[in-house]
């Protein structure tokens, strides 16, 4: 039975579209069939990320309109042979997506895929709706600092009453990825500590990912970080994700700051 | 100085739990409860509107919320009856 998964944040910035990307890599480097549908119409990002800017002929919006069949806008990974993108479109219009089209094209990509991941755009109009609209879990992407942590707080409330799921009566699965971790500011009390973020949102955490130079490096050149480097923490962070997405018992790794000791012996200023 | 300027910001992220948890509490409670005005300003036009044609942008519902006391405001553009269709 396929899954679909939304990926979503509320405040922009935070790393959906990197986690969609890295979440969707994963799954499909496990032998999932995984397709990634970026919602973030007029602004899309998902194919960048994902390396395949220069192959999008065809984009969601025309497939609810009509003007070209699921298959054309498909864009198969080139690595990957099991992951799929479905492109968001340029167009400014913001009603371009439809409730009717987009539970259309949701339901046949449910019938070919074991897993459809919704990105979300930022914010709670439309888009962001319409991305939640069909999952049957959800991924919320946040930063440990203030604003990240209550828009969080607000999707989750929108998840709980405007999803398909809620209004029968049901509940989305709801899954606490905290990215841009740094252990060591945490430790100094600088930033929010993972206890802190999941005690103010009480939802369980699927995994912590590191602020990390490989995030960057990977959306630099086009690769989810789990292909690009996947020995990196924050891969091997999206990978953890994926197995308990998929109901395996990992045991949580949290980041640890390597410096501290350093720090310890130089004295916190070197820092 | 240095001292209390190095533990000043050992204490920022405390400070923002708190204060997080302060502003998700009023605001968790705000949640689920219908727009007030909206639900108002829906309302008082059915009700005028059986007696007189009325158009949903002629109608508009304000609340000033004070410390001792708010107000509504409901100011309601009509036809004048000449205009209005017999």
């Amino acid at each position: 039975m396929a899954q679909v998964l939304v990926v979503t944040s509320g405040k922009g910035g935070v790393g959906k579209t990197t986690s969609t990307a890295a979440l969707g890599a994963a799954l499909a480097q496990a032998g999932q069939t995984v397709v990634v549908v970026d919602f973030d119409v007029g602004l899309r990002n998902l194919d960048l990320v994902m390396g395949a800017e220069r192959r999008v002929v065809f984009d969601l919006v025309n497939v609810i309109q009509g003007a070209a069949k699921l298959q054309q806008a498909l864009i198969r990974d080139k690595r990957i042979d099991t992951l799929w993108l479905l492109p968001a479109s340029q167009t400014r219009d913001k009603d371009a997506l439809t409730a009717n089209g987009v539970a259309r094209v949701i339901a046949e990509l449910k019938q070919k895929f074991d897993w459809v991941i919704c990105d979300s755009p930022a914010g709670i109009e439309r888009g962001a709706t319409l991305a939640m609209r069909h999952a049957d879990s959800a991924v919320i992407v946040t930063n440990p600092e203030v604003s990240s942590v209550r828009d969080s707080d607000r999707i989750i409330g929108l998840l709980d009453s405007k999803t398909e799921k809620a209004e029968k009566g049901g509940r989305v699965d709801k899954h606490l990825l905290i990215s841009r971790y740094d252990p060591g500011r945490a430790a100094r009390g600088e930033m929010l500590t993972i206890n802190d973020v999941l005690e103010i949102l009480s939802i369980p955490l699927l995994g912590v990912v590191p602020e990390s130079e490989e995030v960057l490096r990977a959306s630099n050149v086009g690769s989810p970080v789990t292909m690009c480097n996947p020995s990196s923490a924050a891969a091997r962070a999206y990978c953890d994700a994926v197995r308990r997405l998929r109901g395996e018992n990992v045991p949580m790794t949290i980041p640890t700051d390597k410096k501290r000791f350093m720090e310890k012996l130089f004295g916190r200023r070197a820092a | 100085m240095k001292l209390f300027g190095w533990m000043a910001r050992r204490g920022s992220a405390p400070v923002a739990r708190d204060r997080l948890k302060i502003l998700l509490a009023h605001e968790r409670t705000l949640r689920g409860q219908p727009d007030l005005l909206a639900l108002l300003r829906e309302e008082i036009m059915a009700v005028i509107g059986k007696h007189v044609p009325v158009e949903p942008e002629k109608v508009h519902v304000r609340m000033d919320r004070g410390q001792m006391m708010s107000t509504l405001a409901i100011d309601i553009e009509i036809p004048s009856l000449a205009s209005a269709p017999a």
